[in-house]
């Protein structure tokens, strides 16, 4: 399946990908009015972390293996038949972190308004994920891996 | 710098971004806020401005409009009076001398001579740089011709473009490696400059040209036969007359080993050869290298255009240069003194017409192939040069740009945001190879489609027919006596 | 009724069930399981019941899997049948309606059964235990017949605590009796349950530690107090059982399957006879941090062991791996996670924390040899799986105290090789 992959080397940690993933998951869709009217709401999922001169962006890495669905006591965890991406229902989901307590990349989040567990979902229905595509400097790539 | 209030959305990726320190952000007041007296004029944060809420402009001028004494030459002055050192700059000559190349028009056939359609028939920018034989001898064989004469070696450039020297140690490995990378998908050649043959360059070794320039940096055989050919450097068209000079700061570990120097130490480029003090000096050189080679590489050198650049270059065809570059004043540097960058020198329009018509009244233009550089901006400068005289172009600045250069001019203090004249790593970052080369590449295949263009629109299909074909160009404006000297007639007048 | 050899069969209905179904379907698309059942319903979360209970979802939520899941994998779910026995030499199973069904492979996956302690008065109308779906229905009728007014929880673990929450929702007044002298003493440390009370206490919940309930009066047949061992009474309507569960291991006394406190498994999820699988609350594997026998009952454990069974079952090659205990629970909005040997002390084992002077966000992690064997996030719970992560693959991280410690544990705190291992699956030497 195509996933996300961060290299380090080229990663200027300018969190560019964080913007353009809140955008995404935001209920506007357009940059300014997100930023202006929905901080309270709106999140992104994908994470930069930086320690001195390293940085890369962090997000579900959609294990074949996914402790998540195993720990998922309300079934709200799947695998997307089509793409393989893992996706969380948030309709189901009743925010016991369960995910959170399991997943060894750390890329599950809190939701910011709703009581669920939110991440990546590869932007469903794209292309190429948003973080993917922003990035000035290519350090993301979406690859068959 | 300009923030538009409206659409800046506190997102801090200039913040980030900016190795000038220009923006900052007030956690307490979740506000950014700008410093422009930093700004260099870079562009990275209104480039990467994701709302594009940043436009960069000329600081409003204090100073009364004077035609004479401009803001920058008052500025200047206060410069020296405070600190008394040598005012530095980067990239090239930025004056306004008119340029020869937009006053040349070029010719398209029509009725007569009918043009070429570049995408129907076969168009040749094939060109072979290095010394051509006086002439051919062959002998039958099998009822086939044969050659008997033996070939002085040649380079082959599938577009007669080629990139520039610029040293490892003035700009980072990331944009040494994509110039590498680049020509060798182009096939054509990028020249090393004075910062050596890092190892990383190795695998593109074969589209190299490596310079010995008057440091020797990085010279040893190892060096001169991985390469394709060999550019003996005696100036550059930014800085003629002068050395060069590579702070120590910027010697990092990398640099000392393929410049091969102490760490930390200044890479101090001497203003001439001290092994050259004539032209038999440099003929020896010359030959030292051929040897060290066993004569399977061209050799080239490099030189400023000058006032008297037509007997340089004819001493230096005579010396055995199988190529003579030539380096105009518009040439780029990663720093130089302004004064040198901006009043030293003459255009290279001038210097390869003047270069041209001396080689071919000596009867020697065949005995080394010319190449042009210093400031060519687009695929009609190199066809005009062509047409001018020259086999080939090099170019630097015009690769640079491409890479990403904003040409903010700040090259010497290594706080390149583009990640290109740094060696600073969280900089060099910036400057993805792949995206790098990829954008290198690109160029070079546009400027292609566009020579063939034109070539076609003048009834030619190969390169070789517009070489010092100056019927092909025409002057639009250009002084009578200028015109002369460019064996350029004016528009309007025929065959 | 005789039938031909059913090549799966498969008694349980909750996640390690449908685990070994989803494990088995990886391999085999085709060939028919059998799945038994007791509860008639389709299969859905035991641990959302107080969820159910307090109106947070509606009976949609509580299915695990999509109502169409026995029909897309090919399950012939009988619910409402009840295994009575397993016929271990003969290879079948036994029901309560006099069928049996024999098999080539079977998974036990009965989960587990509450624990209930012998206490005087317990069969008065009103006294319930917590761990199905029925409890959770019966409690509801409960409260809308007798409008009961205050209610005691016996037990201050997770199922106690989870059934404090639901009928805090519902509008009782709640106390929770505890026998340790602190609130959920498995999973949580001394400051631990000392924030965790101070959630009880600020949601209005009272707290009673290092007693249980001796006997439950009644007046008219239904609950009027209980009392305390010590002398204490507390007056309450309604009683709630929620001590623990044990495996139930009932259909395989008396075969030759091994069992212990549950029915042993190898690391295939293998019982001592060959064929026969168990996985879930009823299943007794090994702790990879303890190195002893023990059931591990959580939810991924359990989902874990079903598709190795299943996956084993269906002629694949599947191990446990490393198993331990963990727990994701809000105790009145404040969440914990538990992980491992999160209160281990003493001998060979060192304790670093942060944050214990906070009543916001404590961290503890224990370490043995160089290794974390255990973390217990309070309150600030992001990111917690990281250190989840390091535990299973017993990283060593002697070098990363100060890390784990400060603010922002991440990835890019790590070995490289690890984090590399984590984000793009390059393997890993450990």
């Amino acid at each position: 399946m195509k996933r996300i992959f961060a290299r380090e080397d080229y990663c200027l940690g300018c969190r560019l990908c964080e913007i353009n993933c809140l955008v995404k998951h935001s209920r506007s869709k357009k940059i300014v009015k997100a930023f202006r009217r929905e901080r309270d709401t709106a999140a992104p999922v994908v994470q930069v972390e930086e320690s001195g001169r390293v940085s890369f962006a962090l997000q579900c890495r959609h294990c074949d293996d996914a402790p998540c669905i195993e720990a998922c006591i309300a079934g709200a965890m799947c695998r997307d038949p089509k793409t393989n991406a893992v996706l969380c229902d948030e309709d189901r989901c009743v925010g016991c972190w369960s995910c959170i307590m399991v997943c060894p990349a750390g890329a599950v989040l809190r939701g910011k308004t709703r009581k669920v567990a939110s991440k990546c979902d590869l932007c469903a229905g794209e292309d190429a994920p948003v973080c993917v595509e922003g990035c000035p400097n290519e350090a993301l790539t979406y690859e068959e891996r | 710098m300009e923030r538009d209030p409206e659409r800046c959305i506190q997102c801090q990726v200039c913040v980030r971004q900016c190795a000038n320190d220009v923006h900052e952000y007030d956690a307490s007041d979740d506000l950014v806020s700008s410093e422009s007296s930093r700004c260099v004029g870079c562009h990275r944060c209104a480039t990467l401005c994701p709302t594009g809420a940043i436009s960069i402009r000329e600081a409003e001028l204090d100073f009364r409009p004077n035609a004479n004494w401009t803001a920058s030459a008052i500025r200047s002055i206060y410069k020296q009076a405070e600190g008394g050192g040598m005012l530095l700059t980067g990239m090239g000559n930025d004056r306004p001398y008119a340029s020869y190349w937009d006053r040349m028009v070029l010719n398209a056939s029509q009725v007569t001579n009918p043009s070429i359609d570049p995408l129907r028939e076969p168009m040749e920018l094939v060109t072979y740089l290095g010394r051509k034989p006086d002439k051919v001898e062959f002998e039958g064989r099998n009822g086939k011709p044969s050659l008997t004469t033996e070939l002085a070696p040649q380079i082959e450039l599938q577009v007669p473009v080629m990139f520039s020297a610029m040293s490892y140690g003035s700009i980072s490995l990331n944009a040494s490696i994509a110039l590498a990378r680049a020509a060798q998908a182009a096939g054509t050649f990028a020249n090393t400059g004075e910062g050596g043959l890092h190892r990383d360059i190795y695998p593109y070794a074969g589209n190299m040209i490596v310079q010995v320039a008057s440091g020797r940096f990085g010279v040893d055989a190892d060096y001169l036969n991985r390469a394709a050919a060999v550019e003996i450097k005696i100036g550059q068209g930014a800085k003629p007359g002068i050395g060069g000079h590579l702070p120590g700061e910027k010697v990092d570990a990398a640099v000392s080993q393929t410049r091969m120097i102490p760490e930390g130490t200044d890479a101090l480029s001497p203003a001439p050869h001290h092994d050259i003090y004539s032209i038999e000096d440099l003929r020896q050189l010359i030959f030292a290298i051929k040897e060290a080679t066993v004569y399977a590489k061209p050799v080239f050198v490099k030189i400023a255009a000058v006032h008297n650049v037509a007997a340089i270059a004819s001493g230096c065809v005579r010396a055995g240069a199988d190529v003579v570059a030539i380096d105009g004043f518009r040439g780029g540097t990663g720093a130089a003194p302004t004064m040198i960058r901006d009043h030293v020198g003459i255009p290279i329009e001038l210097a390869l017409a003047a270069v041209d018509d001396r080689l071919r009244e000596e009867g020697i233009r065949n005995r080394a192939s010319l190449v042009a550089a210093g400031g060519f901006r687009s695929s009609a400068d190199v066809v005009k040069a062509i047409a001018l005289g020259a086999d080939a172009v090099y170019i630097g600045t015009a690769a640079l740009v491409a890479m990403g250069c904003h040409l903010c001019q700040k090259c010497y203090t290594g706080k390149c945001n583009w990640g290109i004249a740094t060696q600073d790593p969280i900089l060099t970052k910036r400057l993805n190879p792949d995206v790098a080369a990829r954008r290198l590449t690109n160029l070079l295949r546009g400027w292609s489609h566009e020579i063939k263009e034109m070539l076609g629109g003048m009834g030619i299909n190969a390169v070789e027919s517009l070489r010092g074909n100056r019927e092909h160009l025409r002057a639009v404006g250009i002084a009578a006596n200028e015109l002369e000297v460019l064996g350029v007639k004016p528009a309007g007048v025929g065959a | 009724m005789k039938r031909d050899k059913t090549k799966y069969v498969i008694v349980g209905n909750s996640t390690a069930a449908i685990g070994a179904v989803e494990g088995i379907r990886r391999l085999d698309r085709q060939t028919p399981i059998v799945l038994i059942s007791k509860e008639p319903y389709h299969t859905y979360s035991r641990p959302l019941i107080s969820y159910l209970l307090a109106g947070e979802v509606d009976k949609e939520r509580m299915y695990y899997r999509p109502r169409d899941f026995y029909e897309r994998n090919a399950v012939d779910a009988r619910l409402g049948v009840e295994a009575v026995r397993v016929d271990a030499d003969a290879l079948a199973v036994e029901t309560a309606d006099g069928g049996r069904i024999p098999f080539e492979k079977l998974l036990v996956a009965t989960g587990g059964r509450p624990f209930v302690p012998k206490i005087a008065g317990s069969d008065a109308e009103g006294v319930f235990t917590f761990v199905s779906w029925d409890d959770a229905k019966a409690i509801s009728t409960y409260i809308g017949r007798a409008a009961p007014e205050r209610a005691a929880v016996v037990g201050g673990g997770l199922i106690g605590i989870k059934a404090a929450e639901a009928l805090h929702a519902c509008g009782l007044d709640v106390t929770v009796v505890e026998l340790a002298d602190r609130l959920l003493p498995l999973a949580l440390d001394a400051k631990g349950s000392e924030l965790a009370a101070a959630a009880l206490r600020d949601a209005g919940v009272k707290l009673v530690c290092g007693t249980t309930v001796e006997r439950i009066l009644a007046s008219d047949g239904a609950v009027s107090d209980v009392v305390l061992r010590g002398g204490r009474t507390l007056t309450c309507e309604l009683v709630v059982i929620a001590i623990g569960v044990v495996p139930d291991t009932s259909i395989v006394e008396g075969s030759r399957i091994e069992t212990d406190r549950g029915i042993r498994i190898d690391e295939h999820c293998a019982t001592s006879v060959p064929g026969i699988y168990a996985a879930g609350d009823v299943a007794q594997g090994s702790d990879t941090l303890t190195g002893n026998s023990r059931p591990i009952p959580i939810f991924p454990n359990a989902c874990r062991q079903g598709n190795v069974a299943g996956t084993n079952m269906a002629g694949g090659e599947a191990r446990m791996g490393a198993a331990f205990a963990m727990n994701s629970v809000e105790v009145f909005g404040l969440p914990t996670i538990s992980v491992g040997l999160a209160t281990a002390e003493g001998e060979g084992y060192e304790v670093l924390v942060r944050g214990q002077d906070s009543a916001r966000a404590y961290r503890r992690f224990v370490l043995r040899d160089g290794r974390l064997v255990g973390a217990l996030f309070v309150g600030d719970i992001d990111r917690a799986g990281i250190v989840t992560g390091l535990i299973r693959e017993r990283i060593d991280a002697s070098g990363i105290k100060d890390l784990l410690l400060s603010d922002g544990l991440g990835l890019i705190s790590l070995p490289a090789e690890y984090r590399k291992h984590v984000v793009r699956g390059d393997g890993i030497v450990v």
